[in-house]
C-alpha cells in the first residue's frame, strides 16, 4: 500500500527547475538574451537585402557528401558526434551535387578522378563554395612527386579555403568552415578563373603528338582533360 | 622472429626436393627469395606449373603477382602459399624478353590472377596470353606508357576523357540487343561505394546481371613513392595511407616486417608488445567503421549505429593519439622498434586503455542488440551475398571475408609475428558464407582484439623499468645487399597485407610491391551479387569492407 502511494507521489521540489522558474516569473537571463537587449523594445532590424542574403547563406550551408581519400575519414568525424559540424550551421551532407552549396574536397585527386570532380562541381548550383581539405588538395601532398596525382584541387576548380594538414584535425576543418562562413557573410568568394586543367572538347585541342596518337580512340565531341605534367608546380 | 625462421628452415628444405621433382621438366633455373624457394620457368608453361602446384602440392593461395622490368627482361613473380599453412611458400618467376613481353596468363588456374595481371600490364607493360580481358585497370584507358617501366617519362602530357564509360542517358542501352537489360553506373561519386569506386552494373529489372568494378580513381602511385624513399625513414609514413581507416599501425607493420627481415633487424620484445597493442587498437577502430558504414548501407542508419561507431572510434583515436601523437596517420613504427615509449604518466595511459577495454563488452552487447539482433538487418544479410569457400580461395580472399566463408586463415596465428604467439586469443570463423557472417566475424574480432590489448597492458605494466628498450640499434642508413628479394605478409584490418621488396644495393628499394587484401577481396563482388537484387549487391559491397586507398594504392 505504502509503496504504491510512493509511486504516484509528486514532489514539486524535484520537478521544478530553474528554467521553469524563469519561464513562470519571466526573470531568468536565458530569456533576456543579448540579442533582445540590442534590439531594445523594437523587434525590427534594418539591413540591405544583399547583406541579409549573405548572412543567411553563410548560416545555412548544405555540404556535398563527397569522400575521396584519407581526409574523408576525418571529415566523417567532423560531421559525427563530438565535433558535430551541425552546430555551426553546416552539417547537412547532401548526396546530390544539385542540392549542395559547399564542396569539401577531402583527399588526393588523381588523373582519372579530376574530370569527374570537375563535373560534380559544375553540377552544383550557384553560388557555390569549395573547401580544400588536406595537403593533397593544396599541392598533391605526400604524393606530389607521383606520376598520377594532380598537384592540388586548385588546378581543376576554384578553391575558397585551404585547410592544411595531413589529415587536418576535425577542429581545423571546423575552423576552415567557420572562416568560409565569415567570407560568405562578407560577400566574398574566390574568383572563377580558367584553370590549368579544364574539360575541353577533343576536337578543339591543338594537334600535337598525343592528340594524334589518341585520335582513333576518342571522339571529336568527347570532353577531355589534358594534363601537362611538365608545367605543374 | 629469427627463432621462428630457424625452426622452419628444415621443413621447407624437405619440401623443396619434392617440389623440384614435381616440376622437374618445367624448371629452368633457381632464384631463391628470402621467404621462399623460387623456381624460374618458361613463359609458356605458367598454367602447367601453377596447375601442378595447386592440384598436386596444395598451393591453393595465389597471394600476389609482382611484375618488374629489368634492363634486359621483364619478370612476373607468382607468390604462392597454402591456406592451411601460409609459412609454406613458393615463388614462380617468369622472365620474358624485353622486346616482346608476352607471358601465359595464370587466370585459368587462379581467378585472382585476372586483376593482378591487368595491373601488371597497366603499370609495367607485360602482356598476358590467354587472359580474358587484358585492359588497363588503375590508369585511364587512354594513358600513354607504363609508369613502373624503366623508360617512362613522367613529364609527358596525358589525356583523360570524361565519357570513358557508357552513359545510359546518351544511347539507349536496351536497343543494343533484344534483351531487357539496362546499364547503370554506380559511382565514382556515390555514398554507397565507400569512396571513389565505380561499378558498371547491368540490370534486368531490379536484378543484377553483371557488375564490374572499375577502380583506379584513387591510384596514388604508392609503389612509386615507396621506391623513391629511403628504407630507414622515408617509407614509413606512406603505409598509413594505404588503408586509411585508422588501420595505420597494421599497415606500418607490413612494411616493417618485410624490411626488418630483409635487413636482418631484431626488434626488442618490449617494442613488440607495444606494437601488438597499438595494432589491435587500430583493428578495433577499423572494424568499428566497417560495422557503422555497413549499417548505413543496409538501412540508412545514420543516427544511431553510425554515431555509436564513431563515438567508439573517437575513444580509440584518443588513446592512439596519446601513444603516437596523431589521430590517423601515426607514423609510429620505426625499423627495429617504435619511435617513442608509452606516454607519461604511464598509469594514466594504462587506465584510459583499461577503461575503454572494460567498457567494450557492454558496447558490443549494444551493437549486437542494434545490429545482429535486428530483424531487418537479418532479413537483408542472412543468405545474401553468398561466397562459397572454394570460390573465396580461388579469388585469394583473406581476412574477415575469408573467415566469414569458413576459411580458418589468420596470419597472426599461422605465420606469427610480433607478440601474438605468446598471447591467448582465438580466430573467429563463421561458415555462413553470407553478408551476416562477415559482419559477425568483425564484431567477434573486436572482442578478440580487446583480449589481446588487455594482456599487452598487463605485460607492459609489469615490465621492469630498465628493460624498456623501444628500438634496436639500427644503422642510420640501411643498404641491404644487392638483389635480395623478400615477400612478407601481416594480418591487416582487411586481410593479408603484404609487401614485396627487391633491394638493389642502394638505400632505396629497387622494387616495392604492395599486396592489398581489398584488391583481391573486391574481385569477388560479381560472384556474390550476380543474380541478386541491387540492394543485396550494395550489402555485399558493404560487407567486403573495402577501402579505396588500398584497392588502388
Ligand atoms: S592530405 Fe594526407 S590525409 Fe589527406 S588525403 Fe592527402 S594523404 Fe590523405
Amino acid at each position: 500500500m505504502s509503496s504504491e502511494r510512493e509511486l504516484f507521489r509528486t514532489d514539486d521540489s524535484l520537478v521544478q527547475t530553474e528554467t521553469r522558474d524563469a519561464r513562470m516569473t519571466g526573470q531568468g537571463d536565458r530569456f533576456n538574451s543579448k540579442l533582445r537587449e540590442a534590439f531594445g523594445s523594437s523587434p525590427f532590424i534594418l539591413t540591405k537585402f544583399d547583406k541579409f542574403m549573405n548572412w543567411v547563406r553563410g548560416s545555412s550551408m548544405f555540404m556535398l557528401q563527397f569522400g575521396i581519400a584519407c581526409c574523408s575519414i576525418e571529415m566523417m568525424h567532423t560531421y559525427a558526434v563530438k565535433h558535430d559540424l551541425d552546430r555551426f550551421h553546416a552539417g547537412v551532407p547532401r548526396a546530390s551535387p544539385r542540392q549542395a552549396d559547399v564542396m569539401i574536397v577531402p583527399g588526393t585527386i588523381v588523373s582519372k578522378f579530376a574530370p569527374r570532380m570537375k563535373r560534380v562541381y559544375d553540377q552544383m548550383p550557384e553560388p557555390k563554395f569549395v573547401v580544400g581539405m588536406g595537403s593533397c588538395t593544396i599541392s598533391g601532398g605526400p604524393f606530389q612527386e607521383g606520376y598520377n596525382v594532380v598537384k592540388g584541387a586548385e588546378e581543376v576548380i576554384p578553391v575558397d579555403i585551404h585547410v592544411p594538414g595531413c589529415p587536418p584535425r576535425p577542429e581545423a576543418l571546423v575552423y576552415g568552415v567557420a572562416k568560409l562562413q565569415e567570407r560568405i557573410a562578407n560577400g566574398e568568394s574566390s574568383p572563377v578563373t580558367v584553370k590549368p586543367y579544364e574539360l575541353e572538347q577533343f576536337g578543339d585541342l591543338e594537334r600535337d603528338e598525343i592528340v594524334d596518337e589518341l585520335a582513333s580512340e576518342i571522339d571529336e565531341e568527347d570532353l577531355v582533360m589534358r594534363y601537362n605534367w611538365a608545367d605543374s608546380p | 622472429m629469427s627463432l621462428q625462421e630457424e625452426s622452419e628452415t628444415p621443413e621447407i628444405e624437405s619440401g623443396e626436393t619434392e617440389l623440384e621433382a614435381l616440376l622437374d621438366d618445367l624448371i629452368v633455373d633457381r632464384d631463391d627469395h628470402m621467404n621462399a624457394p623460387a623456381f624460374v620457368i618458361r613463359p609458356d608453361t605458367v598454367q602447367e606449373t601453377l596447375g601442378r602446384l595447386k592440384e598436386e602440392a596444395g598451393y591453393d593461395h595465389l597471394s600476389l603477382v609482382t611484375a618488374e622490368e629489368y634492363p634486359d627482361r621483364f619478370e612476373s613473380i607468382y607468390h604462392l602459399k597454402k591456406f592451411d599453412d601460409p609459412t609454406d611458400e613458393v615463388s614462380i618467376v617468369v622472365p620474358t624478353d624485353s622486346e616482346n613481353p608476352v607471358s601465359e596468363s595464370a587466370e585459368p588456374v587462379f581467378r585472382t590472377a585476372d586483376w593482378h595481371e591487368r595491373e601488371a600490364y597497366d603499370l609495367v607493360g607485360i602482356e598476358y596470353d590467354d587472359h580474358p580481358d587484358l585492359r588497363r585497370i588503375l590508369l585511364p584507358e587512354t594513358w600513354q606508357g607504363h609508369p613502373m617501366g624503366l623508360d617512362y617519362d613522367q613529364d609527358r602530357p596525358q589525356m583523360v576523357p570524361l565519357r570513358e564509360n557508357a552513359n545510359p542517358l546518351q544511347e539507349d542501352q536496351r536497343a543494343e540487343s533484344d534483351s531487357d537489360t539496362m546499364f547503370v553506373n554506380i559511382g565514382p561519386h556515390h555514398p554507397a561505394t565507400h569512396g571513389v569506386l565505380h561499378l558498371e552494373t547491368t540490370l534486368d529489372g531490379e536484378q543484377v546481371v553483371d557488375v564490374e568494378p572499375d577502380i583506379g580513381y584513387l591510384h596514388r602511385n604508392e609503389e612509386q613513392m615507396a621506391q623513391n624513399g629511403t628504407y630507414r625513414h622515408q617509407i614509413m609514413p606512406y603505409p598509413d595511407r594505404w588503408d586509411y581507416i585508422s588501420a595505420g599501425l597494421l599497415n606500418e607493420w607490413a612494411y616493417a616486417r618485410a624490411a626488418e627481415d630483409l635487413a636482418d633487424i631484431e626488434v626488442p620484445e618490449y617494442a613488440q608488445i607495444i606494437r601488438t597493442m597499438g595494432a589491435e587498437l587500430c583493428r578495433i577502430a577499423a572494424h568499428m567503421l566497417a560495422v557503422g558504414t555497413f549499417a548505413l548501407d543496409i538501412y540508412g542508419d545514420f543516427t544511431a549505429i553510425f554515431m555509436y561507431a564513431i563515438r567508439d572510434r573517437e575513444e580509440v583515436q584518443n588513446i592512439l593519439e596519446d601513444l603516437t601523437g596523431q589521430r590517423l596517420m601515426f607514423n609510429y613504427f620505426r625499423l627495429g622498434g617504435v619511435v617513442w615509449d608509452l606516454p607519461e604518466p604511464r598509469e594514466e595511459f594504462f587506465e584510459s586503455i583499461r577503461e575503454f577495454v572494460d567498457g567494450l563488452p557492454d558496447r558490443l552487447e549494444e551493437y549486437h542488440d542494434l545490429i545482429t539482433g535486428n530483424e531487418i538487418l537479418q532479413m537483408r544479410t542472412v543468405g545474401t551475398g553468398i561466397l562459397p569457400e572454394e570460390v573465396a580461395k580461388n579469388y585469394g580472399a583473406t581476412g574477415p571475408v575469408a573467415r566469414g566463408s569458413g576459411i580458418d586463415y589468420d596470419i597472426r596465428r599461422d605465420d606469427p609475428y610480433g607478440y601474438y604467439d605468446e598471447l591467448d586469443w582465438e580466430v573467429p570463423v563463421e561458415d555462413g558464407c553470407d553478408n551476416f557472417s562477415r559482419l559477425l566475424v568483425r564484431l567477434r574480432e573486436v572482442e578478440e582484439s580487446a583480449k589481446i590489448i588487455e594482456q599487452c597492458v598487463d605485460l607492459l605494466e609489469d615490465w621492469p623499468e630498465d628493460e624498456r628498450n623501444i628500438q634496436a640499434n639500427v644503422p642510420r642508413t640501411l643498404r641491404p645487399e644487392d638483389d635480395k628479394e623478400i615477400y612478407r605478409t601481416v594480418e591487416g584490418a582487411k586481410g593479408e597485407l603484404g609487401v614485396y621488396i627487391r633491394s638493389d644495393g642502394t638505400e632505396k628499394p629497387g622494387r616495392f610491391k604492395i599486396r592489398s587484401p581489398c584488391f583481391s577481396n573486391l574481385q569477388t563482388l560479381p560472384e556474390m551479387s550476380n543474380g541478386e537484387y541491387i540492394p543485396d549487391m550494395i550489402a555485399a559491397l558493404g560487407s567486403l569492407d573495402i577501402v579505396l586507398g588500398e584497392v588502388d594504392r
